[in-house]
């Protein structure tokens, strides 16, 4: 076995492994939430070892098995992915500080599951950003979905089951009826399904069918929230905030955004995607779901349902990059769904400290409670502003790349979108902040019903990400560069 | 196709007589198991008598790997006017997944029926049930038209018996078991007539020489008629939408072991003769082609999301996977419909895999039976609490029948899909994406059930099966995993059946 073999295998084994330990040591609370912490961490390393190699040009791959000819489980790293595992990898291990916190801080029930549930998710993280091909890609795609089903019914009472229900049955429906038989379609059409740089399918067959597999695809991968395929995510706010923060702003979400981008880098091409009037379909429903999502999100008074109404703008942010007749769309896209991950999960920590803390997420009720909570606020506004993309956050860049991009193809109505968007977010998540902080005096906000207030876990957790929002807006070139490769191919090949 | 070579060490003499000895074997056995003493050598007899069937099988199928087709003349007399055993590669695959299904039964028997038979009848239930292997293995085996009649005949005649044996675990066995005779009955008579006017059309009851003749007959209504008569008769017998009446009834109301051999034999072996007239005997041509694209698909369609949509809601666990059943059956006739190689591998590749899959899950309903008399969803709640292992089967059987990546039932469905989309059946394609969705939500509510809900305060316990009833379900469950990871041997099994019917190259 080779280096790049042994490291995908661990990459793999490793999140299992996790997960039968948690479930062996389930009696001792302490034992069970070291070893997650030190699963996660061994994890970190394992993934910033297969980027360094991806960037080095030495990218690490493994062929598993070949049930039938066509069909292979296989994997492969490439900057997108290795770029997706890092991220998903680090935050799980933020993630996992702020759940110690939270779960209980809160008393919650069923902790050995929950942590389970979680290293099982990571597995399907994990092929997920590795996969080689599609059929791949769609069996951890899948086991994700199941990983997570059980956290999102953590509480186990009727609302939780009928949410398991709304997000088990959006996301596996669309996968059976829509996904899948857009994967066989490639399969058929191409003979394989290997994402293969510069696109799989150009030539291959006729501009109708193409249309249709684009279409397929995307609508498919409803981990993206596409609407009209989005009901799953505010429903399944239901569950404790570490799921929300780490699936539903990180994992879950960003699985599905990342399978488009995947689809339209490696399945299709910048070129063919061009060229596919389906994209310009689906770059109008994207800029739709943009501002219908900021708008809803406008309405709510729950926190979360909130954030994740601006989860579903924010992901479609993304699929349009995917869409866009441009190949640097592909770089942004890939640079905000990093961006975006590190700001929302850190609103997602601050939201669950608040409940924590006082038993309640309203936005109505939170009027002063800055002065109880000054530094979580403080987090708090550093990662809005991160979402709607002012300095000095990470956000900045990867909207301005956005719009560039939009504007550089002539995509003036997604231009409009993210624009109109952006002002949107400023008027859903910055009065949040400036009630809790500002307000008149002898507002004080809700009453701790936790002794001590936010638990130090999560306070720290939710500054890690804080800062993390504030270090991307440096770091953005070097993320950018090193997605460089995704758009390069046809801008190369189109020069003579 | 050289694992057979490998696993199979039969002397040259027994190999040789291998086609009749397969027949022969169960037969004898039937006979052996009325006349034992007892119900535990009554057992006995049945799981050596299984045995023997599979190994004969296995020979059978290394030689037809081998050779092509082997053509066995009963008694030394000579075709066409002599019966004769004509095996290819689709009966030999027939004949494997029978015995192997057969012998797993089997071996479940020794403790699944104790539960749900009465004592004094078990004797006579593996009689029966011999005869019944003997028959569906007949079935596929013989070259002769009329001879399928028998062995139809002698198969249904144990399988009445064998689904009214239930009553005593449930009543409605009785009834259910009559409502299968009369079906049946019509099915053969049915089937009856079509061979009286194709024998008249031709003149003959080989089937390789009845294909012969009908090519150079041209237009003729009664053969015509004759292969339509041919067709309902035998759609009874493999629960073709809407023929499907019997059905439901049969698996919910029979012991655990007979709804396992009956999903897992019955109903595919008649889908392998309707597969044999339609595609084989009859010849090419504008009739063959209408009667398949303007029948049979529609009907088979309409049983993928009728029956599907009659799953999700029915309330008995059994009735669940019978009206699954149905719509399974419609997804296999859609594979053969297309009438391309690849379409027909599909659906035999799919026909093994359902096998596999329905006997692991009634496989598994049995075994919870063992120690409860859980009929309804409800009843099944949080019962992986209790019977953790079988649990574990019925949901990998699940999975595979849902179509979860890595199972076969996951292999099947892409298989089929791609090859509707290849022969350009577009809304086959869909029809098959639709039915897999209705085919999940029937799967979860199951699923939630037994692994998701906690047990009804005062619900009666169940315990974990005996290990007798869980080493042939773990066999069959994991034949499924297997063949989702590594799927070469069904595969090429289904394209050299596919190759042998339709003349392409495997």
């Amino acid at each position: 076995m080779s280096s790049g073999e042994l490291l995908i295998t661990l990459a793999l084994a490793l999140p299992l492994f996790a997960a039968v330990v948690i479930y062996a040591v389930g009696r001792m609370p302490d034992v069970r939430e070291t070893l997650t912490l030190v699963a996660c961490i061994g994890l970190c390393i394992i993934t910033i070892s297969m980027f360094m190699r991806v960037g080095a040009g030495d990218a690490p791959e493994m062929i598993v098995a070949r049930p039938m000819a066509g069909l292979e489980i296989a994997f492969r790293l490439e900057p997108l992915g290795a770029l997706f595992a890092v991220m998903a990898s680090v935050l799980w291990a933020v993630n996992s500080l702020f759940s110690i916190g939270y779960m209980r801080g809160a008393r919650e029930a069923h902790q050995t599951r929950f942590y389970m549930c979680f290293a099982l998710a990571m597995f399907g993280v994990m092929g997920v950003a590795m996969a080689a091909n599609l059929f791949t890609l769609f069996i951890f795609y899948e086991a994700l979905t199941l990983a997570t089903y059980p956290l999102v019914t953590h509480k186990g009472n009727a609302a939780a089951r009928r949410a398991g229900r709304i997000y088990l049955g959006t996301l596996v429906g669309a996968s059976v009826v829509l996904f899948l038989p857009g994967i066989i379609g490639v399969a058929s059409v191409a003979g394989s399904t290997t994402f293969t740089p510069g696109g799989l399918l150009p030539g291959k067959t006729s501009a109708l069918i193409e249309n249709l597999l684009l279409l397929l695809l995307v609508f498919g991968a409803a981990k993206a929230a596409l609407i009209p395929l989005h009901g799953w995510l505010p429903a399944a706010m239901v569950a404790p905030a570490p799921v929300s923060a780490m699936l539903h702003a990180v994992a879950v979400v960003k699985a599905g955004v990342f399978t488009i981008l995947k689809v339209s880098a490696y399945i299709f091409g910048p070129e063919l995607i061009t060229a596919l009037p389906a994209a310009i379909w689906i770059l109008w429903i994207a800029a739709a779901t943009i501002v219908i999502a900021s708008l809803v999100a406008l309405t709510k008074d729950d926190l979360k349902a909130r954030l994740a109404w601006s989860t579903v703008g924010q992901l479609a942010y993304i699929t349009s990059a995917a869409m866009l007749p441009f190949a640097s769309g592909l770089v942004a896209g890939g640079l905000h769904m990093i961006v975006h991950a590190v700001a929302k999960i850190t609103l997602f920590m601050c939201a669950g400290a608040i409940y924590v803390a006082t038993g309640s997420a309203k936005v109505s009720e939170l009027g002063g409670a800055g002065r109880r909570m000054p530094i979580l606020f403080t987090f708090f506004f550093m990662a809005s502003l991160s979402v709607i993309g002012l300095p000095p956050m990470g956000g900045m860049w990867s909207k301005f790349l956005l719009v560039d991009a939009s504007f550089g193809s002539g995509e003036w109505l997604t231009a409009a979108a993210m624009i109109v968007s952006s002002l949107l977010t400023i008027a859903y998540l910055l009065p949040v902040v400036f009630n809790a902080l500002f307000a008149p005096a002898g507002v004080r906000g809700p009453e701790f019903t936790r002794p001590g207030g936010v638990p130090g876990a999560v306070l720290a957790a939710a500054g890690i990400t804080a800062i993390g929002c504030l270090a991307l807006f440096v770091g953005a070139e070097f993320i950018a560069d090193y997605l460089e490769p995704l758009g390069a191919f046809t801008l190369l090949e189109a020069a003579p | 196709m050289i694992l057979f070579e490998a696993i199979y060490v039969a002397p040259p003499a027994l190999t040789a007589q291998a086609p009749i000895l397969v027949i022969a074997g169960p037969l004898i056995g039937a006979c052996a198991a009325v006349l034992s003493p007892g119900a535990r050598t009554a057992w006995m007899i049945s799981v050596l008598t299984a045995a023997f069937t599979l190994w004969m099988s296995v020979a059978v199928a290394g030689e037809v790997a081998r050779a092509g087709v082997i053509d066995y003349a009963l008694g030394g007399f000579a075709q066409p006017m002599g019966i004769a055993l004509r095996i290819d590669a689709l009966g030999a695959t027939m004949a494997l997944l029978i015995a192997s299904v057969g012998l797993l039964g089997a071996l479940y028997s020794g403790h699944a029926l104790v539960s749900e038979v009465k004592p004094e009848k078990h004797t006579l239930f593996q009689s029966g049930y011999l005869l019944c292997l003997a028959g569906f293995i007949g079935l596929v085996l013989t070259g002769d038209a009329f001879n399928a009649f028998v062995f139809l005949e002698v198969s249904s005649i144990g399988t009445y018996a064998l689904v009214g044996v239930g009553e005593a675990r449930d009543k409605r066995a009785l009834p259910a078991a009559f409502n299968y005779l009369i079906f049946g009955t019509v099915g053969a008579t049915f089937y009856v007539l079509g061979i009286g006017f194709l024998y008249a059309a031709t003149g003959t009851l080989n089937m390789a020489d009845m294909a012969m003749r009908l090519a150079t007959l041209g237009d003729n209504t009664a053969a015509q008629a004759g292969l339509a008569f041919v067709v309902a008769g035998l759609g009874i017998k493999a629960a073709m939408f809407p023929l499907h009446g019997w059905l439901p009834g049969a698996y919910a109301g029979a012991p655990s072991l007979v709804s396992v051999f009956l999903a897992a034999t019955a109903t595919k072996a008649a889908i392998y003769l309707i597969i044999r007239f339609v595609l084989d005997v009859f010849p090419e041509g504008e009739f063959g082609a209408i009667f398949l694209r303007w029948i049979l698909a529609p009907l088979a369609a309409t049983a993928v999301i009728v029956c599907s949509v009659q799953a999700i809601f029915a309330k008995e666990v059994r009735r669940i996977l019978a009206f699954s059943s149905v719509a399974q059956v419609g997804f296999i006739m859609l594979g053969v419909s297309l009438a391309t190689a690849a379409g027909v591998s599909a659906g035999v590749y799919y026909l093994i895999a359902h096998a596999l899959l329905k006997g692991a899950l009634f496989m598994a309903v049995g075994a919870f039976a063992v120690s409860v008399r859980a009929r309804t969803v409800d009843d099944f709640a949080g019962i992986a609490c209790e019977a953790p292992w079988s649990a574990a089967a019925f949901g990998v059987g699940a999975a595979s029948l849902a179509g979860v990546p890595m199972t076969m039932g996951f292999l099947a469905k892409w298989t089929l899909i791609s090859a509707a989309l290849e022969a350009g059946a577009v809304w086959i394609a869909v029809t098959l994406a639709i039915g897999s969705l209705l085919t999940l939500i029937y799967v979860w509510r199951m699923l939630e059930a037994i692994f998701f809900r906690m047990p009804a305060a005062g619900a009666e316990r169940a315990r974990e099966a005996p290990v007798g009833v869980l080493v042939p379900l773990f066999i069959l469950a994991g034949l499924s995993l297997l063949f989702g990871v590594t799927s070469t041997l069904p595969a090429s099994m289904a394209d050299a059946s596919a190759a042998a019917l339709t003349g392409a190259a495997p």
